[in-house]
């Protein structure tokens, strides 16, 4: 038994539903009570998807328990399967169809269906959404591609000629982070280099697509949490190779487009296509103010290791922590939180990863939708990198993470949160101007996401650590620094009045802890 | 027609009123949802779900973004080792429960809540209650009641929570009639549901549940309750066992309803008449003033309901009398005879009333008929929009202030929005 306020991920169960609702003609039949059926509204409130997922719920209660839940479950299929007409029914228990032992997948196989049945083992109580969608992708693509004719090849890419290489894009899902753009963006990064997209699945797929997965050259994993075990399967089945740099970043996006030249032996001219802005903004002088800044990262495995490269060698941050909730994912996340020196938290309870932001006190914290909620309460700012995701974070706008563009959309978001660095010498030469005072916002954080929240005024004169006093001098001190780093002035000064020792701060104490903290 | 009327009419007719069943797919949250607006009404307890992660998940999507705060709830999830048996489950409750306390000492009452996972397994949460109350004896109270969706729908959990803490009300020597308003209420509208008993001298007014775990009303031979929500029959039956006497009357939403509410409470309180008719009078005639606009704008549009939250019977009278709206399906999840008594007589006649549901010939049969609004659940809102038809979310009924005559219009103005709105866009539709 583990408490959890908050998950991160969903159950397993919800992984198989989003790769249903990806995909057309896919029809997913869930044993499950009725409670369970809250999984339609991530796609329609938090995707804004415009139809319901493709799952039909049995929806058995306690009066059908022992008796008629597996008749429950052959009436719903046999409905399900005429209101819908999918060209292929996957079948799965939810938490609470585990235990009661139906084996909903053996009924369905021998139900006599004119479509393909694919059971699902969803492993509800050690397994999570993620691993779900991941076994449900590579059962799905396995059943539909285990007696194709391309199995006895002996290599994908050999008979090539002059066509031009082809690939598939694998991993990408509803509830996905920015999955739609990225599809986009990487779509276009290639066709501009000559590599045509053969097949995108499971998003946008449907049955017939992936019985053309073969036909490609190579298989690019975009998401690896989602694709990689159905990636290896195609590896060792027909030769395809996996692309495994995944494009996030301005760095990474061009060792993307190296590891398709070098693995589809196909030239590109990567400078010729690299055509992105971070590089030069980031260069900028009015950038120098990014040097340092103390960033906490956290979300998905395949995020955090990207974006972790990004604010560390593009953005010029300080990664000063990073973890993840993907245990998949542990020994890559370690590798690079080695690489930078820092604490790898390896967890999916909220409650240690706040602890590690307050501990760590970054100034900006990439995370996902939690982590949103954290950085607020803690007054810092944040930018969402990863799912969990809310409805804000599936904008209208096209905003791809992947690719050059979406390095450009990175830098902007992650910018956004921080105060410019000309913009804090300003704010301290008109801090006594009436219109430009402590209280006044700037108005790009007016929209209120609570950055400067917790230095207000009246935080100065009571100490959080109360048994330290304030000495009137140094207060009135205090008041001289600018509003948007008080906060953290005050905090440290106590700290290191507290570590010392001392009970009361005065103006000496102060710039004593500003030297000490000072990088 | 004046709330009186209303209340006296409603006589036992329910033998009449025949909902047709249905029994197939479903599409209501389980009564693990209730805890979304509980935790929020009672302020010094603790709702700790024993369940999966399903379970963690459902609350934290059906609450959104509401919440920001560190929770007054949480789940125990159980794991491949507990099922196993190398855990012993109620060692590990043990566990988590003292984890839950080392983080809010504060806290008065922990409610282990049951789901369908938990009670599969026949997990007896009845009796980790009653163990952990003897260890915290004098510090915590533990109550255990069933939330799951295989015994509970949406707002049910809240009647399973009321009626899991009926026993522990104290009983009342006190020989004064003593009002008790059962269901959960916005602070706002307990309030002023306070100010207008007392105006009719009724003083002697509890809520139920109220802001305290601790501090629960008494309950004895003269205590006289009446609904507020209509969710709460085995609430009202257990009330019904500890001496208690039932109040038929509409629910208290819109002007006639809560009219009536306050006249039936009245009469078994010996109020004359005329004293609540000058008490009501000033907020019924403000309530009319404000519906009239809006009354406009709804009067003759057609709607429909999909079963959620119990509370359709009564918005369905409410639309169909105050707004002069035309019912055309109304589901509800569960028919309770007896909370639905003085309903009854009121309801229009033509609507096809479903209880149960099966939501794929549902959605068909809607699609069909075009109602020019429909309330639903979170999941199929958006779904329905995409196919040009308007819509309401009934969880929004649940976390707003609708009962009462000052909420009237901000109940109609639910309803008006979105067809003011689709009146408004001129953007096409869903793509
Ligand atoms: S229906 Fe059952 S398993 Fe599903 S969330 Fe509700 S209590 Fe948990
Ligand atoms: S609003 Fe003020 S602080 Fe913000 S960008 Fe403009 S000038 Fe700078």
């Amino acid at each position: 038994m583990e408490l959890t306020l908050w998950t991160y991920e969903g159950p397993p169960h919800v992984g198989a539903i989003r790769i249903a609702a990806s995909m057309r003609d896919v029809h997913l039949v869930l044993h499950a009570p009725q409670g369970d059926t809250y999984a339609d509204l991530l796609f329609t409130m938090i995707e804004r998807d415009g139809k319901r997922p493709p799952v039909t719920y049995t929806t058995f209660q306690a009066r059908d328990l022992g008796a008629s839940t597996a008749e429950k479950f052959l009436n719903t299929l046999q409905a399900a399967y005429e209101h819908h007409q999918p060209k292929l029914i996957l079948v799965a228990d939810s938490c609470t169809a585990e235990l009661i032992q139906d084996q909903p997948g053996t009924l369905a196989q021998t139900a006599g269906l004119p479509v393909p049945v694919v059971p699902l083992e969803m492993a509800a109580y050690s397994r999570k959404e993620n691993w779900g969608a991941s076994e449900t992708f590579y059962h799905l693509v396995r059943a539909l591609l285990s007696n194709h004719p391309n199995t006895s090849l002996q290599a994908g890419s050999q008979e090539r000629g002059s066509r031009p290489p082809r690939v598939n894009l694998l991993g990408p899902t509803k509830l996905g982070f920015r999955c739609r753009d990225d599809v986009r963006e990487i779509t276009q990064l290639l066709e501009s280099v000559g590599i045509d997209v053969n097949v995108v699945a499971p998003l946008g797929a449907g049955i017939d697509d992936l019985f053309r997965i073969p036909e490609a050259d190579a298989n690019v994993c975009l998401h690896p949490e989602i694709a990689l075990t159905t990636c290896g399967w195609l590896e060792r089945t027909f030769k395809q190779k996996t692309i495994k740099t995944v494009p996030l970043g301005y760095g990474a996006t061009r060792d993307f487009l190296q590891e398709l030249a070098d693995v589809l032996d196909y030239p590109i001219d990567i400078d010729r296509v690299s055509q992105c802005r971070l590089p030069w903004y980031s260069r900028s002088v009015d950038s120098t103010y990014l040097t340092g800044k103390r960033v906490y990262v956290y979300g998905d495995g395949s995020h955090v290791v990207a974006m972790a490269r990004v604010a560390q060698r593009e953005m010029g941050f300080d990664v000063v922590g990073l973890g993840t909730y993907s245990r998949e994912m542990a020994r890559e996340v370690r590798a690079v939180a080695a690489e930078l020196g820092v604490e790898a938290l390896i967890s999916d309870s909220h409650l240690a990863v706040e602890q590690a932001i307050s501990e760590l006190r970054p100034e900006l914290v990439l995370g996902t939708q939690m982590e949103r909620h954290i950085a607020k309460r803690l007054g810092i700012g944040c930018a969402v990198i990863s799912t969990p995701a809310h409805v804000q974070d599936y904008p209208a706008r096209y905003s791809p993470q992947m690719g050059f563009e979406g390095a450009n959309v990175l830098f902007d978001t992650w910018v956004h949160p921080l105060i410019m660095g000309l913009e804090e010498h300003l704010l301290h030469m008109f801090r006594d101007d009436f219109e430009f005072n402590d209280s006044a916002v700037p108005s790009h954080l007016a929209h209120g996401d609570g950055t400067l929240k917790e230095v207000d005024a009246g935080d100065v004169a009571q100490g959080n650590q109360s048994s330290l006093l304030w000495e009137a001098g140094a207060e009135k001190e205090l008041k001289k620094i600018p509003f948007f780093v008080r906060g953290k002035a005050k905090r440290n000064t106590e700290q290191y009045a507290l570590d010392r020792g001392l009970t009361a701060i005065d103006i000496e104490t102060l710039y004593e802890a500003k030297a000490h903290y000072s990088r | 027609m004046t709330g009186q009327v209303l209340a006296s009419s409603a006589a036992d007719v329910s033998g009449d009123f025949q909902p047709q069943q249905e029994r197939g797919q479903r599409a209501v949250f389980c009564g693990l949802t209730s805890i979304i607006w509980m935790h929020r009404k009672i302020q010094d307890a603790f709702f700790l779900v024993v369940g999966s992660r399903t379970c963690a998940h459902l609350i934290q999507s059906a609450a959104g973004v509401m919440i920001f705060a560190e929770p007054r709830f949480g789940t125990a999830i159980l794991g491949d080792r507990d099922l196993a048996g190398m855990a012993d489950c109620h060692e590990e409750l043990d566990r988590v429960v003292a984890q839950v306390l080392e983080r809010r000492p504060e806290l008065k009452t922990i409610f282990l809540v049951g789901s369908c996972p938990s009670e599969v397994i026949k997990l007896d949460l009845d009796n980790a209650a009653q163990r952990l109350s003897r260890e915290y004896s004098g510090g915590v109270r533990f109550v255990s009641f069933s939330g799951s969706g295989i015994e509970t729908t949406f707002t049910q959990g809240e009647d399973s929570c009321l009626t899991a803490l009926v026993p522990s009300l104290n009983q009342r020597e006190s020989d004064q009639p003593h009002l008790l308003v059962v269901g959960t209420l916005p602070d706002i509208v307990e309030d002023q549901f306070r100010r207008l008993f007392h105006q009719l001298g009724i003083d002697c007014v509890e809520f139920f549940p109220g802001k305290s775990s601790t501090e629960l009303p008494e309950i004895g031979l003269n205590t006289q309750v009446v609904l507020a929500q209509p969710y709460l029959g085995e609430t009202l039956r257990a009330l019904q066992g500890r001496g208690a006497h039932h109040i038929p009357a509409p629910f208290p939403l819109g002007v006639a309803g809560t009219a009536a509410w306050f006249y039936a409470a009245a009469a078994a309180f010996g109020i004359p008449e005329g004293r609540v008719e000058e008490v009501l009078q000033a907020p019924r005639a403000r309530a009319t003033r404000a519906l009239s606009a809006l009354r406009d704008e709804l009067a003759g549009r057609r709607f429909a309901m999909l079963p959620d939250s119990q509370l359709e019977i009564p918005l369905a009278r409410f639309l169909a009398l105050e707004c002069g709206m035309t019912p055309v399906e109304v589901g509800t999840p569960y028919f309770d005879a007896t909370v639905m008594q003085a309903e009854i007589p009121l309801l229009p006649a033509g609507v096809s009333w479903i209880e149960g549901q099966d939501l794929d010939p549902a959605l068909d049969r809607i699609r069909s008929a075009r109602p020019d609004i429909t309330v639903c659940g979170l999941g199929i809102a958006n779904p329905l929009e995409a196919e040009g038809l308007r819509t309401k979310w009934s969880i929004e009924l649940l976390f707003s202030p609708i009962q009462g005559f000052e909420q009237v219009a901000d109940l109609a103005e639910l309803f008006a929005r979105p067809l003011r709105r689709e009146a408004k866009l001129e953007v096409g539709e869903w793509s």
